[in-house]
């Protein structure tokens, strides 16, 4: 399992990297998901994101989740490209397969890499 | 495993595990006046004798098929049904109305659904086709649904056309309860009259669908291209209602760039059995796919590159997307869309559209020789497909009660949707009435206008 050192990490799977204000899943989470065939973003460039609130919608073969902000911010943009290209959440979660930036994030209640790691293991066993 | 469930033994058993000692006091709290009553049946019948009686009741009816003549239509049509569809439909193998989930054992009844989508898809001019729904009125409601999840609530008005089938609209009307939606342009003084372009002015940034019907509730065939493409300037999705048989003529809704087209499958090969069950198909653009409610069968291949069939995109749907789902209908009318599949490859290209152009040329014969009775008249200038609303000098059910003394079932009385029409009847006409019955139906009417 991947868990960038410079990433932080919400309790549902989600990452924010307070550098660029992007945001996304973990690699666990598109593990778990398996093939996803469908990325809906569902906020728009100039929305107030809350912490918390729905960022996305993501259905895999199996499997439907909506993806929460993990920060508060002004959306500067969103990944729309992920829409035609689904599967870049299961083969680059962190890079290509950012779904929204926002300026000015304020991450909520988020835990270091290793700290996610520990918590990942924790629910597989 | 018994298929007898609660042998006096078995209730026995679970009365003593439970501690109560008879099944009169297991109800003892229910007052004794609301318990099932004492039924006051006749003495039971035999076989025979219960065959005779049900034969009897079954004769009080007056069908289509040789008791009446019929020219109501108004959303069920009287059309020929091939004998070959209820000979497939009824093998074992197909002879179930639900959606098989196993496709290790359903290989037959998926393909079955599978080629139903393909020829809906193709008939409509659209890209997918759901597996259907119960009927044409809950589809064109569903359409109501994926705009509304399309949008994700945040445009609220639905602008429908009056002349939308009344019943579609009151389902439509049922199933938005609760939704906080705002429903334009089928109030009641509404401009009968007036074409597509009067709706366009309704549409405004906040509107999320637009529904119309080709051919319209009073026959009328309008290209709803131009109000189609002024909608999508406002953002809008635009949902065609759409009468199968006519498609095997006139351009499709998807030629009109519709997204949605939906629509009552029963012309296709289905008896009017009067009301139902029938078959509602749901067609829309590849983009809206998931969106779209109810089942979907793909195809694809198996493990050994075999072709084969599966419910697909399943994760879209209720019971795994739970509340977020476009709606919380994922069942289907498996044994009726069979019903219509087998009646469109038996027709093929051809044969849906010689069946359409039988109906065309016989109601516009009809239209042509009921208009030079004395008092009568077509209502309407607008090219129309089979079915048209004719002005009668006094109220439709007037006019329909003497018709019936003549062994004809009139037209559809439009005073009951549309009370400033209570003088005008909505009249079918298909492939099964004969230029005798035409001529029969004018001569009767000729005979009301000399009363």
């Amino acid at each position: 399992m991947n868990t960038p050192a410079n990433l932080k990490y919400t309790k549902s799977d989600e990452w924010f990297d307070s550098a660029s204000g992007a945001m996304g899943i973990t690699d666990y989470a598109q593990s778990q998901l398996s093939d996803i065939v469908f990325v809906e973003i569902l906020v728009e460039v100039g929305d107030t994101l809350e912490v918390g609130k729905p960022i996305a919608s993501v259905e895999s073969v199996k499997a439907s989740a909506e993806i929460y902000a993990s920060a508060a911010g002004k959306v500067t943009a969103v990944n729309s490209g992920l829409a035609d290209k689904p599967e870049t959440l299961n083969s680059d979660p962190f890079v290509a397969g950012w779904m929204v930036k926002v300026e000015g994030g304020q991450a909520g209640d988020v835990m270091d890499a290793a700290a996610y790691e520990k918590y990942c293991a924790e629910r597989t066993h | 495993m018994t298929y007898i469930p609660h042998s006096p033994k078995e209730r026995d058993v679970m009365l003593a595990t439970i501690g109560v000692k008879s099944l009169e006091d297991l109800f003892k709290d229910i007052p004794a006046k609301h318990r099932f009553p004492k039924l006051d049946l006749p003495p039971a019948l035999t076989e025979m004798e219960a065959a005779a009686e049900l034969a009897e009741l079954a004769e009080s009816n007056e069908n289509v098929r040789g008791d009446l003549i019929s020219f109501l239509g108004a959303g069920a049509y009287n059309h020929y049904i091939p004998a070959v569809i209820n000979h497939i439909i009824s093998r074992g193998e197909f002879y179930t109305a639900y959606t098989p989930y196993q496709p290790e054992i359903s290989q037959g009844t998926l393909q079955a659904i599978f080629e139903y989508q393909s020829l809906i898809a193709a008939l409509t001019g659209m890209d997918v086709s759901n597996a259907s729904h119960y009927d044409g009125a809950t589809a064109a409601a569903e359409a109501v649904n994926m705009a509304f999840a399309q949008f994700r609530g945040k445009r609220k008005k639905v602008v429908i056309s009056p002349t939308v089938h009344p019943q579609y609209r009151a389902v439509i009307r049922t199933y938005t309860q609760g939704m906080s939606l705002e429903l334009a342009g089928d109030n009641a003084e509404a401009d009968l009259e007036s074409g597509p372009e009067s709706l366009a002015s309704l549409v405004d940034d906040n509107t999320m669908l637009v529904i119309v019907q080709y051919p319209d509730f009073f026959g009328r065939v309008y290209d709803y291209t131009e109000l189609i493409k002024s909608a999508h300037s406002k953002g809008a999705l635009v949902c065609v209602v759409t009468n199968p048989t006519a498609l095997g003529l006139f351009k499709t809704p998807g030629a009109m760039d519709a997204d949605i087209v939906v629509g009552e499958g029963q012309p296709l090969g289905i008896p009017m059995w009067f009301g139902g069950p029938w078959l509602g198909f749901f067609t829309t653009k590849k983009s809206f796919v998931h969106k779209m409610a109810g089942r979907l069968v793909g195809e694809t291949v198996d493990n050994r590159g075999q072709r084969s069939y599966v419910l697909t995109l399943t994760s879209r749907e209720q019971h795994i997307k739970r509340e977020r789902a476009t709606s919380n209908i994922c069942t289907n009318q498996g044994l009726l869309a069979l019903a219509s599949a087998v009646y469109m490859s038996v027709l093929g290209k051809n044969g849906m559209r010689q069946v359409a152009e039988l109906c065309y040329h016989k109601a516009h014969y009809a239209a042509e020789q009921l208009s030079q009775i004395e008092g009568y008249g077509m209502c309407f200038p607008e090219p129309f497909f089979h079915e048209f609303v004719l002005c009668c000098p006094k109220p439709a059910a007037e006019v329909n009660a003497h018709l019936l003394e003549h062994g004809i079932l009139g037209g559809y009385d439009l005073g009951q949707d549309y009370p400033a029409l209570k003088n005008h009847l909505l009249i079918a006409v298909t492939e099964m009435n004969s230029k005798e019955d035409i001529d029969t139906l004018v001569d009767a009417l000729s005979e009301v206008d000399h009363e």
